[in-house]
């Protein structure tokens, strides 16, 4: 490849457009040639990473665990490079209305959950492996609806766990599963009342999106990228509109530790193996 | 993180951020001293999970741990704390005229006279960002005298006087109504499109422009309301009028369309409108007349005021107003001017009837309302700053269309 830095990303929402439109224009005053490439979903991503059709994704949790996987058993490697301050430390939320019967976990045999997208890891996969880990098997001991908005794009669109949380309030599921911060935002719109709601289980922390790169990308332009990313200061006011629209105040490191649940939940569920017979790894 | 000071503590008692505890937290954070880390207490039933996500949004570093029935948040401000009031400019020292600056910078944009704006905040493309161009002294109270004088057609107007008058009269006020309808719907459009491209910090310029738009907008109502009351179809619409309120809708010097419009145009406005007033067949016109021309007034007012205040600060601008005029002149050389009907209207209307002396006396009338629209005219270029002799062979170059 040339000395442009091609990123790849899914387009979850039209703002991603003026997003890396963006960050195009920042770097390239940075003298970083840059481009990217955006993919209906993130299957679709990290079968053209491996391809070598870009050198970084922009990975949701799962297409990083996907990444991460499919590397190890090509004998590959794969190497989370950066991530937003707002992408470590997240729990999810298992919620239940406030006049609900529930009072545990427990409580959820023979019960409705409502999830996000199939491919969400906050609002779907996260959620079914905590209350595995408390010996609730999904569809077994409860039975799951999903709210699949937009399948491919792991959950990034809210709208599946927006849905799950209206049809809690409607009572047609007896649980909703939503990220922490999104139970403020749903709480704060008033699709979610104030004390309608009552929190039932929340998981263990995990991390959500990062930057991914597979060896053999080139180090001298990744450093550069990553140099650059790092010295993006909210106090700027040419790139805080930037870190605004990706919802970040810094770019932190990309570690790799905060995705155990994630991964646990994958290999419970065996959720990637259709996605291995795909590339070819199974 | 280490313990907070005890000034530090702030307790929301059952208050959570989904109930507006962000609010406090805030404020609490903001008078931090650098350094300090801030403790929240609090019992609300989710406090310590949304105080997480909303931490998290914020940038700031939390720890979080239950204490019996209550919570204990310890947060340390992220360094993105106020970074986005940091580099901030005042769009002028205060809100007040007083604080008007004489170049309005772009950037500024929208935001109000003294505000602070945030670094990075789009450059707007406003036409007129001049104080010398635009400003007038006493701006206030004009627009205060602007909205003090509004008035409604529906009440301020007797729509039902009786008319006694016959038909050929109100044929002659019809062809007087439609040409004003058209003059003021040029009067309209010229200060609302500048008002759209005067730059905001001039506010009390687009004040009085927008309230000069809407002054016109209520004129364009009455005067059709009017012609209607009788007759179902309008007069006639002239290429040689039409023609030269083109020029003035195509002058795009804010100074230039002023001196046009307002100082010349309006001027001798307000001359016909009283006229008609005086020789208004009946009480609704003599009205509708009378609201209209104590508007034009203020119009004039404002035009002539700025002007002179700009002509009084640069000497180049007296030698473009007059060369405004007379490349105006130029331009409608090959014009009728106005039309015949008009004119003769205004005689049948002075007249009140149709015998040879009434006639004579409607005719002198016109006559004299010619002589003092220029008299007018060259009274108000002398106060824009043009020489006595200039002012008056000015004057004579001006319209004949009026406006």
């Amino acid at each position: 490849m040339s000395e442009t830095l091609v990123l790849g990303a899914v387009a979850y929402d039209a703002k991603v457009v003026p997003i890396w439109d963006g960050f195009q224009r920042w770097f390239a005053s940075q003298g970083l040639a840059f481009d990217y490439v955006l993919y209906s979903n993130y299957e679709r991503q990290v079968e053209q990473h491996f391809a070598g059709a870009f050198h970084v994704a922009w990975n949701s949790p799962l297409a990083w665990v996907q990444a991460q996987r499919t590397a190890a058993r090509l004998g590959r490697s794969a190497r989370a490079v950066a991530m937003r301050d707002t992408d470590r430390d997240l729990t999810s939320l298992i919620v239940v209305r406030a006049d609900s019967p529930l009072r545990s976990v427990a409580d959820l045999r023979g019960r409705t959950l409502g999830c996000g997208a199939g491919d969400s890891p906050q609002a779907t996969l996260i959620p079914l492996e905590h209350l595995a880990r408390a010996g609730l098997a999904p569809e077994r001991d409860f039975a799951v609806r999903r709210f699949d908005v937009l399948v491919g794009k792991h959950g990034d669109h809210v709208g599946g766990e927006r849905d799950a949380a209206r049809a809690l309030m409607q009572g047609e599921v007896d649980a909703a599963c939503m990220i922490d911060g999104n139970h403020l935002v749903f709480s704060n719109e008033g699709l979610l009342a104030r004390g309608a709601t009552r929190v039932l289980a929340q998981t263990d922390k995990y991390d959500h999106c990062n930057f991914t790169v597979l060896d053999g990308a080139p180090p001298a332009l990744i450093e550069r990228f990553c140099t650059l990313l790092f010295s993006m200061g909210y106090d700027d006011p040419r790139v805080r509109p930037l870190m605004d629209m990706e919802g970040l105040k810094r770019w932190c490191d990309g570690r790799t530790s905060g995705y155990a649940l994630l991964e646990s939940a994958c290999d419970r569920f065996r959720y990637l193996d259709s996605f291995f017979e795909r590339m070819k790894v199974a | 993180m280490g313990a907070a000071r005890a000034s530090n503590v702030l307790e929301l008692g059952e208050l959570g951020f989904d109930s507006g505890a962000h609010v406090l937290v805030k404020r609490a954070l903001a008078r931090l001293a650098p350094g300090e880390q801030l403790e929240v207490r609090g019992s609300a039933a989710e406090l310590g999970i949304h105080a997480a996500a909303w931490a998290r949004a914020e940038g700031h570093d939390a720890e979080f741990a239950p204490a019996g029935a209550a919570y204990v948040l310890r947060l340390a401000p992220g360094a993105a704390h106020g970074a986005r009031w940091r580099g901030v400019e005042r769009a002028g020292a205060g809100a007040g005229p007083e604080h008007v600056v004489e170049r309005a910078p772009q950037g500024w944009g929208l935001a109000a006279r003294g505000a602070a704006v945030e670094a990075g905040a789009p450059e707007f493309d406003f036409a007129h960002t001049n104080k010398l161009e635009l400003w007038a002294d006493d701006l206030g109270a004009l627009y205060r005298q602007a909205l003090a004088s509004q008035w409604d057609p529906a009440t301020a107007v007797p729509w039902n006087a009786p008319h006694t008058h016959g038909d050929e009269l109100e044929d002659a006020l019809v062809s007087v109504l439609t040409y004003l309808i058209e003059n003021e719907t040029a009067a309209l459009i010229v200060p609302a499109r500048f008002a759209a491209s005067v730059h905001p910090h001039f506010r009390e310029v687009q004040q009085l422009l927008a309230i000069q738009a809407a002054d016109e907008a209520r004129h364009i109502e009455v005067f059709t309301r009017r012609a209607t009351l009788r007759r179902s179809q309008l007069g006639l619409s002239t290429a040689g009028g039409q023609a030269s309120l083109k020029t003035l809708i195509d002058e795009p010097d804010f100074a230039l369309a002023s001196l046009l419009l307002s100082v010349l145009g309006e001027g001798s406005f307000v001359n016909l409108l009283w006229f008609l007033h005086e020789h208004a067949p009946d009480e609704c016109t003599r009205a509708i007349m009378k609201l209209t021309a104590q508007d034009e007034a203020r119009h004039v007012a404002f035009g002539v005021a700025h002007l002179a205040r700009q002509s009084r600060e640069d000497t180049s601008l007296a030698p473009r107003l007059a060369a405004a005029i007379e490349r105006r002149h130029d331009a409608l050389r090959g014009t009728a001017g106005l039309n015949a009907e008009v004119f003769d209207a205004l005689i049948v209307l002075a007249a009140g009837a149709f015998e040879p002396a009434s006639i004579a006396a409607g005719h002198q009338a016109v006559v004299e309302l010619l002589r003092q629209m220029h008299a007018g005219r060259r009274n108000r270029l002398r106060l824009v700053g043009l020489q006595p002799e200039q002012a008056e062979a000015l004057s004579a170059l001006h319209t004949r269309n009026f406006m």
